[in-house]
């Protein structure tokens, strides 16, 4: 069993072993002003080391980081190398990354969600590369006897130009570790990147296209079980009785144990795991309300006017604005339930044992995935490990731990180790939904066609705040009142990539769309007018930043030729969240009578691009999943129970249905911001609004398909 | 339970497994090829695909009692080196985001190339619209099949 410390040092001597000696930089995330030290082999043996992360130059020039962010898609294992490599000015090619493990002594924010790694870690990745560099410089200048201002770095490389001499970073990283790290470095001017801002692909390309077992699902563990798990039909039924008789009695069953309200087939393969879950004879009672969606539309009614509903901001006196407005727009928007269908389904694999715990799988938040595992079995965290595998996409779901500790629970009943493996069906009817949601819109008007006043409620299932009080338009209206009412429904829900505002942008931005014609102006003067309003005189405090909200939408206007192509119905949206800022303008063209949303021109503001090719990929990734969802998703229940389970009856975006998606980063030097979810939200606005120009008909509900507008079109 | 004598990827395996056992899950529980991967195992997703005679099959729902004599390639048998030339322009137009159904798709295109070495954009539209990518990596994959088109000859 592997202590937590054992863990940090076996996670470094892998490195240290591999590298076969050479320089061994510590840098800490937890503290952007604490400095990369040189660590020596005997403190690492002697497990006294204190920092947060590890980059290695090895003799063989191999230059090692350990990226300790969970790696779902997002592209972090190949971007966090590469801040350190341009400081470093290393060569690509000798660069490897390794993921890290669950360490919460080294790593801080080991999280993958909120879009939040790179902002979080973007001057700590630089310093550590800087630091590198700066004594490999050192030990050059110390070994050719000439002043370190006369040498540069290059690919690997530092050369003294007068005299011709050049050393690679493996040849100098020896002496390089004898030296004391500087307690002041200088990173480069943003001008003077080489790497960052380029196209580089992701580090597990190669072993993507060839099979490699990378994922949860592909962990394998000699003497390991397999279980998979009845869980309720529908939520808000418990378990009554079990009768595992037959499902005993088949080939390959080792055990059935039951606990809360889970009952898990144990065995030796999926297949004959799954048989013997289907043998199962379980009986239920009723512990809370069966919901169905017919029960949800009359809850929303019903909490939309009479919901004791929680004021999250207000501005100015909203009741006089709308009694002496010369025009009044209202308009309810709704979204159903959603599960987050990675296409890896959830799975984990536990070994509970009295003398320590070992986890392995995809989790967003290996750290929580340890406390709740230390609460179920009352083992020390310090004696649980958490290994992180590569995760096929997560889009929120694997930020939970309920599967984590399922495993647990199992191997802890049955005393192996197991993997608990969730069939699509187990995983699209198990919880964690993004909630359903309806927002009641309403907007003052002055004669002038000035937005006086302005008012959202939204109403949620087990939402929390269904607002983002602060978006705008918040700040550019001088009345304001918004507010969210909650029912607590036993269907479960939780973030969903991008939560709340992967629906309320495209609802926000389309009621926008209603009032900007209701007030006789174009969509995007609207917008801007707006903002010009904020940024002059502010309404109270603002948290999103006014010019480059103006930015993304001037050049999203700009690059679309917004107005002016014939033929071609635009339809405008622009929101800001996880930091950074996205336009989005989709063009509908008719196609035999029917629209066919052809482009989606984004204009995105998400701060220095790292990775060109990886943050393509992500704007437009999140593009194709917002209209997906916004077009197809429902998810609707009968007496609690999905009546959808699996991508027969819910249905996601083919390569056929998606539209060309043309990307443009804005230019502005400023630290990067998150890129895994704000390109999402404006993507169903874009569509709904460029729907409306085609058609004259509003898109209120998602999914779009079942619309009555929308039947014999798609 | 029975004996199952397979060829995979030009190599000789037996399973002992029962009859209606998917070959998706011998690949992967029995003999450890775990490159072939499990999405919904009702044929709508094509994470599961591999070659059967050299043709596309969704290994999820075919029984191993029904491969017969048939040649599967897996993932791990498309080429000895990774450089079957889809492998190489999934590499060169870096399709993957989370990866997970890329084996699927290299192996569903892979099969598309060798029935149809140039296949117009409609036929690649048509063909790759049967594998989900949940992380919406449709645009690249539909580039990454045109230039393994121009490669192959
Ligand atoms: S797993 Fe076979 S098609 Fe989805
Ligand atoms: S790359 Fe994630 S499902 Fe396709």
């Amino acid at each position: 069993m592997q202590t937590l410390e054992q863990t940090s040092r076996r996670n470094f001597m892998k490195i240290a072993a591999a590298a076969s000696g050479g320089l061994f930089l510590g840098f800490n995330w937890t503290n952007s002003s604490a400095l990369p030290v040189v660590v020596d082999a005997k403190s690492i043996a002697a497990g006294s080391i204190n920092f947060n992360s590890y980059l290695s130059i090895g003799t063989d020039n191999i230059i090692t980081i350990v990226s300790p962010n969970p790696e779902i898609g997002q592209g972090i294992k190949t971007a966090f190398p590469m801040v350190v490599a341009e400081e470093l000015d290393a060569d690509w090619k000798q660069v490897k990354t390794v993921q890290g493990n669950l360490d919460t002594g080294i790593f801080e924010r080991q999280v993958t969600g909120g879009s939040g790694a790179v902002p979080h870690s973007w001057e700590r990745l630089r310093k550590a590369g800087a630091t590198a560099r700066h004594l490999l410089v050192e030990a050059a200048a110390a070994k050719w006897n000439v002043p370190a201002t006369e040498l540069t770095t290059e690919n690997g490389k530092v050369l003294h130009k007068t005299s011709g001499k050049s050393a690679s970073y493996g040849e100098l990283a020896e002496a390089a570790s004898k030296l004391t790290a500087p307690t002041e470095v200088k990173l480069k001017e943003e001008k003077d990147f080489k790497l960052i801002g380029q196209s580089v692909r992701n580090v597990d390309n190669h072993n993507i296209a060839t099979g490699k077992p990378l994922f949860g699902l592909d962990f394998y563990k000699e003497g390991m079980l397999f279980a998979l798990i009845q869980r309720p039909k529908a939520f808000g039924l418990k378990l009554k009785s079990v009768d595992s008789a037959a499902a005993k009695a088949m080939p390959g069953i080792v055990d059935v144990v039951t606990f809360e309200n889970s009952v898990a087939v144990v065995g030796k393969s999926t297949w004959q795991v799954k048989k013997a879950k289907d043998a199962l004879k379980i009986e239920y009672e009723k512990a809370a309300e069966l919901e169905s969606t017919a029960d949800h539309n009359r809850i929303f009614t019903q909490l939309m006017d009479n919901g004791e509903a929680t004021v999250r901001r207000k501005d100015g006196d909203v009741d006089a604005a709308f009694k002496g407005a010369a025009k009044v727009i209202k308009a309810e928007y709704q979204c159903p339930f959603l599960p987050h269908s990675p296409l890896e389904p959830m799975n984990f694999f536990a070994h509970v044992r009295e003398d320590g715990v070992e986890l392995v799988g995809p989790t967003q938040t290996p750290e929580r995935a340890r406390t709740e595992v230390a609460k179920l079995t009352g083992i020390a965290p310090e004696i649980i490990t958490v290994e992180i595998t590569r995760q096929g996409g997560g889009f929120g779901r694997r930020l939970s731990a309920d599967f984590v500790i399922e495993a647990a629970h199992v191997s802890k009943l049955v005393k192996a180790p197991v993997k608990v493996v969730w069939t699509r069906e187990d995983d699209m009817t198990g919880g964690t939904y993004r909630p359903a949601v309806r927002y009641r819109f309403e907007a003052a008007l002055d004669k002038n066609g000035t937005m006086i006043g302005y008012k959202l409620r939204g109403v949620g299932m087990n939402s929390g705040n269904s607002t983002r009080e602060d978006n705008f338009p918040s700040g550019s209206v001088d009345n304001l009142l918004i507010d969210s009412v909650e029912h607590k429904s036993p269907i479960t829900t939780g973030p969903w990539r991008a939560p709340i505002t992967n629906f309320l942008a495209y609802a926000e931005q389309s009621f926008l769309d209603e009032v900007a014609e209701a007030a006789g102006k174009d969509p995007v003067a609207f917008r801007l007018e707006l903002l010009e309003k904020a940024k002059k005189s502010p309404v109270n405090a603002i948290k999103y930043d006014v010019d480059r909200m103006i930015a993304v939408i001037k050049l999203a206007a700009e690059k679309s030729n917004w107005g002016k192509k014939k033929g071609v119905f635009q339809g405008f949206s622009v929101y800001f969240s996880h930091r950074s800022y996205v336009a989005q303008v989709g063009e509908i063209v008719m196609q035999k009578g029917k629209p066919v949303l052809k482009n989606v021109i984004a204009a995105v503001d998400c701060g220095i691009v790292i990775n060109q090719s990886g943050s393509l990929q992500q704007v437009r990734g999140g593009v194709v999943d917002g209209l997906g969802h916004a077009m197809y998703g429902n998810m609707t229940f009968k007496d609690g129970a999905p009546d959808q389970s699996n991508f027969n009856g819910f249905r996601l975006i083919r390569m056929n249905e998606i539209p060309e998606v043309d990307v443009h980063f804005v230019n502005n030097g400023i630290s990067p911001t998150g890129l895994g979810e704000p390109a999402l939200p404006p993507a169903g606005g874009a569509m709904a609004n460029a729907f409306y120009k085609a058609t004259k008909q509003r898109l209120r509900n998602q999914p779009f398909v079942n619309e009555e507008v929308f039947k014999g079109i798609s | 339970m029975a004996l199952f004598k397979l060829s995979i990827n030009n190599r000789a395996y037996d399973a002992d497994v029962e009859r209606d056992t998917p070959l998706l899950w011998v690949l992967r529980d029995n003999l450890g090829l775990v490159g072939t991967k499990y999405g919904c195992g009702i044929a709508q997703c094509g994470a599961c695909t591999v070659h059967l005679d050299g043709k596309a099959v969704r290994s999820c729902v075919l029984p191993v009692s029904a491969v017969g004599k048939a040649k599967v390639t897996t993932i791990e048998g498309l080429s000895e080196k990774g450089d079957h030339p889809v492998q190489k322009a999934w590499d060169e137009v870096d399709v993957a985001q989370c990866g997970y159904c890329q084996a699927g798709q290299i192996m569903t295109a892979a099969a598309l190339l060798k029935e149809k070495p140039k296949p117009t954009d409609e036929e690649i539209v048509s063909t790759m619209s049967g594998n989900i990518c949940r992380c919406g990596t449709y645009h690249r994959i539909r580039e990454a099949v045109k230039v393994a088109a121009s490669k192959t000859n």
